[in-house]
């Protein structure tokens, strides 16, 4: 007798399936980003347009292929042109690049997290130096934060070069990271149904704790008024609206065969048009949440920045020109400055270099993205936070179950082909295919804990899933619209779900969608050629601070997956 | 200078000695010379001689007490203490202690004098007797080290506790063990699942004849349910004795 599809038990667990999939650090770490790049508010308005232009209709459409083919990416593409399965194989690969390095940032979400039950925060003081009468160098010249980043954490190297060996309290936590993933997916859709309930809601619930202590923070106003502001030029930027799409498209996971897996454990006759809405709607309002929490965590920071900075040039003066303690406030600094400058001229110069220039403003400036927000301006922020073990605790638990829901979607895709495939399953229980993905990931995974491995990161970040997908994605349409056949399709779905096809999806489908992928395409591989030599990062431990060199990598206009 | 204020007192007093030999006036001269030695000994930037600064307002706010001349003889008091729990030093008076050019800020200068008042005590001396009492001093008055600061003199950070096992391993490993036993009880759970699969279609499979040549499959359902073994017993087709009503 065959064996029956494994089906979700109900169609609210497929929902959060793809929630927990889609909503992911990306809308964490890249997404406000963008939004103080592109515009503050004014970045809202590419952005929705992409969502129901792009978003919507793609999503829409591997939900149905997998629903309807009710096979992994493989199997399904397959099924739609023979000559077609390699589109699937090729979503299975990137699915596994994905996998590879993608966990390496839940090991230090683990890392994070078990060192917050200390008191103090272990990055909220520098360590001392050999003889205990001062902090260690490295720590000074950057900051407490930065400092266990780079060095705590990572252990960096000077360059990708300098390989160093394998660090054992990273590999550790991948080692932890990698068996919490295959505790939830080893028995199929029963155990990942379960687990998604979880790592779909409690992001949420933790954001609102966070909303909640944000707005309160001191300063936090001071965050929100200067990214939301729109700024209206910036609409005729295109970067803005390619950004926009960009951001659209690897947001939702599109290609990776995950969504298609996912749909094709679902009922033939569920409603996955209404899915598609629902599930890029949320995704979509989970970034401007999350970015209003970040901006209101990044106008408190840089409040306590900017009166620490105060306090500095303050106490400096005071010290100089012996004046009463108290007397100099933040209000009657400048005057005071002023009359100093004429009263003793030649002290004045003498210090003057010393006196910085505190500015709000610059403070607010500092956009950061990626690893960089999550495990250094997070976590600056929350050290000057009260109870701050509990927030830290509460912020690396919501990046865990962000980072492994994410995951849950990716080894999904790679699993659902295998396991469909009749040769591997007939040979190895299911619980022994995932064991052995796992295995294998998470053993080149180690490449990542060593030290120069964020450097490795970097790369695998930057460059593994991008143009891939993108030809995945614009294959996938065309065959599907012209292979296949739109009216065919159209019919099948009409026949299984009982509802026809709305003529805006197949305009999408057949017009717009491919139309914005080529040209997003276009715009990326001419961006790539004409940047010539690529560049990284490197950090230089000497001076306390990030170095970009010849043969380094270019960071900024790369979109990167792991941000999605 | 200083040495141009000592010999201009001696010449001073050569030269009044003869009007001068009356014991009011000579005491007033020797008290005249003792300051101007004491005042040569403790000059900003002199050797021996460390700065001290306090921001009384800063660490206290609201609380903060005025800095007068009995704050000041109880920091000489301090310092005093301090300087007797050094070897050899044990006969350290208050006395010995100067303090000199006391500015709004507040800061001032200070020297330790031996015993004949000549001579100031060597920085490495001071140094070490303030270093080691340094948390008595700042509780003497309510300051802490950033508050109360002896430029010159680093205050020895305090080190962090640092238990003998880091607290993440021990997190680690908890959450470790309890992800290892999930996973164990999750296999050895589907391994037992299996074989009760398995052994029951070898029981089932004599009567399940007619099933196996149907499509098993019937829009997803499997032939399973619709077999009479384990069936339920409908109630809506009631046996054929209760349809007709008794007479």
């Amino acid at each position: 007798m065959e064996k029956t599809r494994p089906l979700w038990a109900n169609p609210l667990q497929f929902v959060f399936a793809c929630i927990s999939y889609a909503v992911g650090l990306g809308n964490v770490w890249r997404f406000p980003y963008l939004c103080q790049m592109y515009g503050g508010g004014s970045f809202l308005v590419p952005y929705i347009i992409m969502l129901i232009v792009e978003g919507m209709p793609l999503l829409y459409l591997e939900l149905a292929v997998g629903q309807r083919m009710r096979q992994g990416s493989i199997g399904a593409w397959r099924t739609i042109s023979p000559y077609l399965s390699g589109v699937g194989i090729a979503s299975v690969v990137v699915s596994f690049f994905l996998s590879m390095y993608y966990n390496v940032i839940n090991a230090w979400a683990f890392w994070y997290l078990f060192h917050s039950f200390q008191d103090p925060l272990p990055w909220s003081v520098c360590p001392l130096n050999g003889n205990h009468t001062g902090y260690d160098e490295e720590c000074e010249k950057a900051s407490s934060t930065q400092y266990f980043w780079y060095r705590k954490t990572l252990n960096i190297s000077p360059s990708l070069q300098e390989n160093g060996g394998v660090q054992w309290e990273p590999a550790l936590c991948l080692l932890l990271a990698w068996l919490v993933v295959y505790l939830c997916i080893l028995r199929g859709t029963e155990s990942t149904g379960k687990v998604v309930y979880f790592t779909a809601s409690l992001p949420y619930c933790v954001l609102i704790i966070y909303l909640i202590r944000g707005l309160t923070l001191h300063g936090a106003t001071n965050g929100l008024m200067y990214m939301f502001t729109p700024k209206m030029e910036q609409l005729a930027n295109p970067k803005a609206w390619v950004n926009a799409a960009t951001q659209i498209f690897f947001s939702l996971g599109l290609g990776f065969g995950s969504l298609i897996a996912f749909a094709s454990y679902n009922e033939p006759s569920n409603n996955c048009q209404k899915h598609a809405i629902i599930v890029s709607l949320i995704n979509s309002f989970t970034s401007i949440f999350a970015s209003i929490v970040t901006f209101s965590i990044y106008g408190f920071k840089a409040t306590f920045n900017y009166e620490n900075c105060l306090k500095k040039v303050t106490l400096l003066l005071t010290n100089t020109f012996d004046l009463e303690d108290g007397f100099l406030t933040a209000s009657n600094l400048e005057q005071v400055k002023g009359y100093l400058a004429s009263a003793y001229p030649s002290k004045y110069s003498e210090v003057f270099p010393h006196i910085k220039n505190c500015s709000l403003e610059s403070e607010l400036d500092t956009a950061v993205q990626g690893t960089g927000l999550a495990f250094i301006v997070y976590t600056e922020a929350i050290k000057n936070m009260e109870v701050s073990q509990l927030w830290s605790v509460l912020y690396f638990f919501m990046l865990l179950m962000l980072g492994i829901g994410s995951m849950l979607g990716n080894t999904a895709a790679i699993l659902t082909p295998l396991t469909d495939s009749k040769i591997i399953s007939s040979h190895l229980p299911k619980e022994a295919i995932s064991g052995l993905v796992c295995l294998v990931n998470c053993a080149i995974g180690m490449v990542f804990t060593m030290e120069a491995g964020n450097y490795w990161f970097d790369i695998f970040n930057d460059y593994a899933a991008t143009l891939s997908l993108l030809l995945i994605v614009l294959v996938e349409t065309i065959a599907v619209c012209y292979v296949y056949g739109l009216r065919r399709f159209e019919s099948d779905l009409k026949a299984m779900t009982g509802r026809a096809v709305s003529w805006y999806w197949k305009v999408m489908w057949a017009g717009v969608s491919p139309l914005l992928i080529v040209s997003l395409f276009v715009f990326y591989l001419s961006d790539y050629i004409l940047t010539g030599t690529l560049k990284y990062q490197a950090w230089d431990a000497s001076q306390g601070h990030l170095l970009r060199e010849q043969q380094k990598m270019f960071n900024s206009t790369m979109n990167c997956s792991a941000d999605f | 200078m200083a040495k141009a204020d000592l010999s201009a007192a001696w010449i001073f007093f050569f030269l009044t000695l003869p009007c001068v030999f009356h014991p009011e006036r000579m005491l007033w001269l020797l008290f005249f010379l003792v300051t101007a030695i004491h005042a040569e000994l403790c000059q900003p930037g002199a050797a021996n001689a460390f700065k001290v600064r306090l921001s009384i307002r800063t660490a206290l706010g609201n609380k903060a007490y005025a800095w007068d001349t009995s704050e000041e003889y109880l920091f000489k008091a301090m310092v005093a203490f301090s300087m007797r729990k050094v070897p050899n030093r044990e006969a350290t008076e208050i006395s010995h202690v100067l303090l000199c050019n006391v500015t709004q800020r507040v800061s001032f200068w200070f020297v330790v004098t031996d015993p004949s008042k000549n001579h100031t005590l060597p920085a490495v001396e001071v140094q070490t007797a303030i270093r080691m009492n340094k948390n008595r001093i700042n509780g003497a008055f309510f300051l802490n080290d950033q508050t109360l600061e002896f430029l010159k003199i680093p205050s020895t950070l305090a080190p962090p506790m640092d238990p003998s096992v880091p607290i993440w391993i021990i997190i680690f490993g908890v959450i470790f063990c309890i992800v290892i036993v999930a996973i164990t009880l999750l296999i050895l759970s589907g391994i037992r699942q299996r074989r009760r699969k398995n052994k029951e279609p070898s029981e089932v499979d004599d009567a399940e004849d007619k099933c196996e040549n149907m499509n098993t499959i019937e829009n997803g359902i499997p032939c399973d349910p619709l077999d009479m073994k384990g069936g339920h017993i409908n109630d809506a087709f009631m046996t054929e004795d209760e349809r007709l009503t008794p007479l």
